[in-house]
């Protein structure tokens, strides 16, 4: 029946109104992340000491590039995940809508208090920093920049609702969703479509994590307001991990829906769920929740079992990924015939990115490395290298796609995907390297002996942002007419 | 060879390998073959990749849970305690000084916001480090292989002079009268 659904709305997707906030919710994230990556710069360039930023600003710039980066990462996933999934079951487009305006307002609200009222406690506020500055920022400022946040977690969440409530109702339940019932049932029923299985497992993950993140959020506002009402602060860190953790890990699970749709129509293989493929999801779904523990070693009051399983869960949760996922794709471009061109060379730039980027965070979830490698810069160099250069490679070769007019036909333009690749993993490697001299990251001043790999970190981004700059151009170029078919 | 070492080079040498193989695909992908055995092959190779990882990785995690900062904090007998505060941007500890190659047992707390207790040898490479939080006493011990002047550093952000919140632990040689 999906499939009847999908050959019927296929030819006619371009009209449906979701598509217009699909390419608005692109040209959004297109915008931002540009916006976000020069932020990024200017932070490198000032640990360069090629800049001169007072550390109050360097501070502001790392609060909005950390909570701007997520934001947008979950926007531009979601505008991937949408478009496909709306083949699969139908939506309502009025949810994106919505989610959109919620997102722009908290925008406003987050840049006037990190900007105007010097709030900056990084985008993971642990409790109690946004109360205690340190007479750096007012409570005010606090208030106004979770109250955006919270905005843009109700946004994301009326999000979730509408795509759990479409995939029960039109496959008959979140378990039939990611294939149960061929999964454990043993049933001859057809499974669910990779991406369909893909979105259940994104409304699960996410709605769990913002409903905690809602809580802590609104938890610290109370205590901005009332300051009696204290939280206790290693119960704050948890919820902020989870929250945290599951939240940034959906958005790949988001944009992969791109490799699972575009790969088979490029070289015209199909990708089927599996059981294999339906027990990795399933073995996901689970690990991305309660690994997030990998993110506390070092709070030794925690209890002991808690860090046993961060560490062994982080390492078996690494297998869906390297062993199924990594490999359908492999296997889907293998003696395909394919003729490489941008959006294929995009598409296999970010499953490598993916997989190789889950390497340093398996490492580093080791305890007794995690004991001289946590908050280093290693641990930016692991999530950079999943979000830009997997994450963010799904996002790029999807607006191609779109600015293409969804024609498979190969088109060149693969150099750039290329020399993205590479300027991309220069500027990895120099986060890993600073992990590697036990730099501490989050820190506006550098010592004179890690400088050099700052620098070259610092050209580095400015190979990304040129690059990413001509994709985001590409799409943003073909708005226009895009809108007007729309 | 020290752990930061060892954790480069495991992570590049399986970064490498995983290029090696996309570059491959890539290179191969022109000629087309028949789908269906080539999927099958590839299941194949998934099977022997995930039971490699659960027979060779999953006793190598468990077993490098040996290595757990806070089994040991119960475990010594008549460490050297040092009591570390931390407070918006210094730290203050009730001794400066302990001896090499006998245990220390350092409790770490915070008197305002989170900061994270670094600790440098003198080359600048940590050799340990806890979170300091307020409310909670956090206990970790660590034998100092050699005598120097050892730098702590903040490893949570806490604020504005977070990259300046720095102090020194002074290690003198074994037997010293410092004990
Ligand atoms: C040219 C591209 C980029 C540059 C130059 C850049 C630069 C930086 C820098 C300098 C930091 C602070 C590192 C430190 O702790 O000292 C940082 C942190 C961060 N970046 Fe990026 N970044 C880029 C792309 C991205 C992308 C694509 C994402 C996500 C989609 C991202 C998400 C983050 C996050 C979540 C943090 C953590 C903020 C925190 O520590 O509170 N970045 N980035
Ligand atoms: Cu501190
Ligand atoms: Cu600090």
């Amino acid at each position: 029946m999906a499939e009847a659904q999908a050959a019927a709305t296929g030819g006619t997707a371009a009209m449906d109104r979701g598509r217009t906030w699909v390419v608005l919710y692109l040209a959004t994230t297109g915008v931002v992340i540009l916006l976000m990556m020069v932020f990024g710069l200017l932070m490198r360039l000032a640990q360069s000491e090629w800049i001169v930023l007072d550390p109050a600003v360097f501070y502001q710039l790392l609060t909005v590039h950390g909570i701007g980066m997520v934001g947008i990462a979950a926007l531009g996933g979601i505008a991937i995940l949408w478009h496909f999934l709306s083949a699969h079951v139908p939506l309502r487009s009025a949810a994106l809508a919505i989610n959109l305006v919620l997102f722009l307002v908290g925008v406003v609200m987050i840049l006037w208090a990190v900007f105007i009222g010097g709030f900056a406690p990084a985008w993971t506020f642990l409790y109690p920093l946004p109360a205690i500055s340190g007479g750096v920022w007012e409570p005010w400022a606090g208030v106004l920049d979770l109250t955006g946040v919270l905005l843009i977690g109700v946004g994301f969440l009326i999000l979730c609702l509408e795509m759990g409530r479409a995939i029960v109702a039109s496959q008959g339940g979140l378990g039939r969703g990611l294939g149960w019932h061929v999964l454990f049932g043993g049933s001859t029923d057809k499974p669910p479509a990779p991406t369909v299985v893909a979105g259940t497992m994104v409304v699960i993950v996410t709605t769990l994590a913002l409903v905690a993140g809602a809580t802590i959020v609104v938890m610290t506002i109370l205590n901005l307001l009332f300051p009696s009402l204290a939280i206790d602060p290693l119960f704050a860190k948890n919820m902020i991990y989870f929250f945290g953790h599951v939240f940034i890990n959906a958005t790949i699970y988001m944009g992969v829906a791109a490799v699972y749709e575009l790969l088979p129509r490029i070289t015209g293989r199909p990708w089927k769920a599996s059981r294999v493929f339906l027990g990795a999801w399933t073995l996901s779904t689970t690990m991305v929740l309660i690994i997030f523990p990998h993110h506390l070693l070092m709070d030794f009051a925690m209890p002991r079992w808690t860090m046993v399983l961060g560490q062994v869960l982080s390492y078996v949760n690494s297998f869906p990924v390297l062993a199924v996922t990594g490999l359908g794709a492999l296997a889907i471009v293998h003696r395909s015939g394919i003729r490489w061109d941008l959006v294929s060379t995009l598409l296999l730039i970010a499953m490598f990115g993916w997989m190789a980027g889950v390497i340093p965070a398996v490492v580093d979830a080791t305890v007794s490395v995690n004991y001289v490698m946590h908050n280093t810069l290693w641990v930016p160099g692991h999530f950079h290298f999943y979000l830009l250069l997997g994450l963010l490679p799904m996002i790029f070769a999807f607006m191609i796609h779109l600015a293409r007019d969804e024609d498979v036909t190969a088109r060149g333009g693969d150099l750039t995907a290329i020399l993205y690749l590479l300027f991309g993993l220069g500027f990895v490697a120099m986060f890993l390297m600073g992990g590697w001299a036990s730099v501490p990251r989050r820190w506006a001043v550098h010592m004179p002996e890690w400088l050099v790999w700052d620098r070259i970190a610092t050209v580095m981004a400015a190979g990304v942002i040129v690059l990413a700059g001509v994709f985001v151009a590409i799409f943003l170029a073909r708005i226009p007419r895009l809108l007007r078919h729309g | 060879m020290t752990v930061q070492t060892l954790s480069l080079l495991v992570s590049l040498a399986a970064i490498v390998a995983l290029a090696a193989v996309f570059l491959r695909v890539r290179a191969l992908s022109h000629t087309p073959v028949d789908y269906p055995p080539l999927l099958a092959r590839a299941y194949r190779l998934g099977r022997i990749a995930l039971w490699t990882m659960v027979v060779v990785g999953l006793p190598v995690t468990v077993w490098l849970l040996r290595y757990m900062p806070h089994t040991t904090a119960a475990a010594v007998a008549d460490p050297q305690v040092v009591n570390v505060s931390s407070t918006q941007w210094f730290w203050e500890f009730d001794r400066e000084s302990v001896e090499a190659s006998k245990p220390v047992e350092f409790h770490v707390t915070s008197t305002d916001v989170n900061h994270g207790f670094g600790l440098y040898d003198p080359s600048g490479r940590m050799v340990a480090q806890v979170q300091a939080m307020p409310g909670y006493i956090n206990v970790m011990t660590h034998t100092f292989e050699a005598a120097g002047d050892y730098r702590v550093l903040c490893l949570e952000y806490c604020g504005l002079a977070h990259h300046a919140m720095e102090s020194v632990i002074t290690v003198t040689a074994a037997g010293g009268s410092n004990g």
